[in-house]
């Protein structure tokens, strides 16, 4: 009886049941989306906000444009390969009057000036000069009388290559790339060709840094996991007693101790070891020394939980199947420990490229990082176009590694347990 | 262990000699442990957790080492033996599969090793696999298989380097009932096919009574008795073993005369039996009378009996189990005295009902005291 009604009610609600069910599921998705919500919009605020605006910045191209509307807009139709016509000159030179009394022309003066080494004072005597609005159809030679740069192809070109909305520019400078006067894509000039080297620097600091904590973390996570509960726990506490003092403190107490007068050479001369004092700080040992120190436990405590996880069954199963401790060691231990270490090596190297305040303050000026240089141009000159493309593609060098390691771990996982 | 040269003609593949255990330097694990195992023999070591049951498998298979005293294997001494030396085949009771490897590799595993050659192990491990019925799952992981199925691939993991000694540590406690009931049928035809020496442990009787050629029962680290099932069920030596193995009926009493191997054992309550005996000090010493339920029939008041033993007994209850049923009766003392009826004699019993019960003395064994 039962049985049959269950069977006539089911082929014809099949469709409503899964409609039930989404109602039903509902409610609960609907709690768990509210227990995240703060969380969602305090990151959307602090984290995803701002980098969005530092991806905007790295294309906005605003300040001419805003300034020399008119300018921009009487060369949208030149061809560049000859002086625009008469009627650009007479645009600029409107728009500059408008500028001077605006007192604006600073601001399209610093965006020209990265193009256009000495176009600050182009603009500036030109606006100085320009006592009245030139007659019509002498726009050309007055602009050129006050200044022969006017005369140049490159100076329109760099107007009209800032015309904006958006912008290359600076994405290509942070790989050391620009365009020619024909707009196409070619190496920087050496002297401004130094980002690759940064970069290079960085990932070369941040990989060397991730070796270092690998090869001093992996013991240090392998006792932590196999000790007994109350030793370990002790262990834990000096591994995760660094998180207890600034970053600051930690870095100036290894230049108390790395210095030439400092803890380590006078032990060392002292033990007659050396005679002069060896320079530990303000080159690449000292930056190395210091942020492994400081990276140390975002190594260790990833491995640790991977370790923790790997029941010591295995390695009696693989020593009663024959295998020696190193076999057995080498064929199961190890590559299980595998996503931990990825885990752990993926995070200090991402941590490291971004480092700002340890190899500023230990490190030499050969060994500042990409970060060092994202921090001078939005302290100091106040570029945040070419800071935010600099951060871009520190940025998206980070993303390609964190899809690059979800590819590996994905492939290490097991895919669905398939039980008969 | 001087006598080296002399065991060579014993039959024992295993030999443990004087063998003591001890963690904390305070209590012993294992006392004094003596054991042999022939080849080709399958032997259960059984008894409750903290017997020293594991502690023992784990010296021979080389996690632990001896405090005391000597283990052979094939007359060589291999206390300062690696367990990757000892040619030893272990089951683990979590299976232990290496998760980051194929079943085929998990299976291959002891034989590369070994360095055996790539087409021998080839061979090898599509046999292996055959022999568990596990062909079409070798390229899976062992994450994907049940827990009969990843069971079977640790047995042929185990079994694919022809180990001398198969080590099996509670291989069937993570499975439910009938799969458990089917993998010790399983075992048993393996070990019987291949002729392979096997040291199972395990803290189930049921499970040891149904594989074991031979069981060793131990508590409080002292092997209790080493027997044949039968004779373990039939003839404990102690309280603990007729306790430990299946169900048991203690009466407590005082042993009055010995005499041709049997004594008359006065009970507290009352009345007297006269039992085996078996474990008892001498006239006067307390004894424990052990009597198993299928050995015991219940005379209707009233009636007459040719059994030696008889008592008074009340009725508690009788609990029905399908193929038997059995009556709980309060005994000289004893209110959990089970008697095992055919099916259907219950019918007749009710609570508080006044029965004898009726028992041969051969089928009660005088034992020490509890």
């Amino acid at each position: 009886m039962t049985a049959a009604f269950v069977a006539g009610a089911d082929a014809p609600t099949e469709v409503p049941l899964k409609r039930r069910l989404k109602r039903a599921e509902r409610a609960r998705q609907f709690k768990a989306l509210a227990l995240v919500l703060p969380l969602l919009l305090f990151l959307l605020f602090t984290f995803l906000g701002p980098i969005a605006g530092m991806l905007w910045h790295s294309v906005d191209d605003w300040e001419v444009p805003k300034t020399l509307p008119h300018t921009v807009a009487a060369l949208s139709d030149w061809n560049g390969k000859d002086l625009p016509d008469e009627k650009a000159f007479a645009a600029l030179a409107g728009d500059l009057q408008a500028a001077r009394a605006a007192g604006t022309v600073a601001i399209p003066s610093k965006r020209l000036n990265y193009v256009v080494n000495g176009f600050r004072s182009t603009l500036a005597s030109t606006a100085r000069n320009l006592k009245t609005v030139p007659e019509p159809g002498t726009a050309k030679d007055t602009l050129i009388a006050i200044n022969p740069a006017w005369g140049d192809r490159a100076t329109w070109a760099a107007i009209k290559g800032a015309s904006g909305p958006l912008t290359s520019f600076y994405l290509l400078g942070a790989l050391d790339l620009t365009r020619n006067l024909d707009g196409a894509i070619v190496a920087a000039p050496a002297e401004q060709a130094i980002y690759r080297d940064v970069f290079a620097r960085t990932f070369t600091i941040g990989f060397g840094v991730t070796v270092l904590c690998l090869i001093l973390g992996f013991p240090v996570a392998y006792l932590l996991a196999n000790l007994p509960a109350g030793r370990s726990n002790l262990l834990m506490i000096f591994v995760l007693l660094p998180f207890w003092t600034s970053l600051l403190v930690r870095t100036c107490a290894w230049i108390v101790l790395l210095q030439s007068e400092g803890v380590v050479n006078d032990g060392l001369r002292w033990l007659g070891v050396i005679d002069e004092p060896l320079r530990l700080i303000y080159n690449r040992f000292g930056v190395y020394v210091a942020m492994t120190h400081v990276l140390l436990p975002f190594m260790i405590l990833p491995l640790y939980s991977t370790m923790k996880a790997i029941s010591p069954a295995y390695m009696r199963a693989a020593a009663s199947l024959g295998a020696s401790p190193v076999t057995a060691f080498r064929r199961i231990y190890l590559p299980q420990t595998l996503p931990g270490v990825g885990a752990g090596s993926l995070l200090v190297f991402i941590l490291a490229i971004g480092y700002y305040i340890t190899p500023a303050l230990v490190g030499g000026a050969a060994d500042q990082m990409i970060s060092y240089f994202i921090a001078f141009y939005t302290t100091e000159t106040v570029n945040w176009g070419l800071a935010s493309a600099l951060g871009a593609v520190l940025l998206l060098a980070t993303l390609l590694l964190a899809v690059v390691y979800g590819k590996l771990v994905h492939g290490q996982q097991v895919t669905g347990g398939m039980k008969n | 262990m001087m006598d080296g040269g002399m065991v060579g003609t014993t039959q024992a593949l295993v030999r443990f000699v004087g063998v003591q255990k001890t963690y904390d330097g305070e209590h012993l694990v294992v006392k004094n442990l003596d054991l042999d195992i022939r080849k080709g023999e399958f032997v259960t070591l059984l008894g409750p957790s903290g017997s020293g049951k594991t502690t023992t498998l784990m010296m021979l298979a080389g996690f632990e080492v001896p405090t005391h005293g000597e283990i052979f294997i094939a007359d060589r001494p291999i206390k300062n033996m690696p367990p990757h030396k000892r040619d030893i085949g272990m089951v683990f009771q979590n299976y232990a599969l290496f998760p980051h490897l194929t079943i085929e590799e998990n299976v291959a595993f002891p034989l590369t090793v070994r360095g055996t050659a790539k087409a021998e192990v080839t061979e090898r491990v599509r046999n292996a696999l055959r022999m568990i019925k596990l062909e079409n799952l070798a390229h899976r992981r062992p994450g994907q298989l049940s827990g009969g199925q990843q069971q079977r691939v640790a047995l042929a993991r185990a079994l694919v380097f022809n180990p001398q000694l198969v080590l099996m540590d509670e291989p069937l406690g993570a499975l439910d009932k009938r799969l458990r009931e089917h993998m010790q049928l399983e075992i048993k035809q393996l070990h019987e096919q291949m002729g392979i020496t096997v040291v199972y442990v395990t803290h189930d009787q049921g499970e040891a009574l149904t594989m074991s050629d031979r069981i060793a029962v131990f508590n409080d680290g002292i092997v209790q008795q080493i027997d044949k099932p039968d004779a373990l069920y039939e003839q404990p030596v102690n309280s603990f073993v007729a306790n430990f193995i299946g169900e048991n009926n203690v009466l407590s009493g005082t042993v009055e005369n010995i005499e041709q191997g049997f004594c008359r054992v006065a009970l507290a309550s009352g009345g007297s039996v006269v039992a085996q005996a078996v474990n008892v000090q001498g006239p006067g010493a307390a004894t424990a009378l052990s009597v198993r339920p299928e050995r015991i029939v219940i005379v209707p008041d009233g009636a007459s009996t040719d059994l030696a033993n008889r008592l008074p007994a009340t009725v508690q209850d009788t609990i029905y189990l399908g193929d038997h049923a059995l009556a709980v009766l309060k005994v000289a003392g004893n209110g959990e005295f089970m008697v095992k009826l055919p099916p259907g004699a219950h019918a007749g019993l009710g609570h508080g009902q006044a029965v004898s019960i009726a028992f041969r003395p051969e089928d009660c064994r005088a034992l020490d005291p509890v």
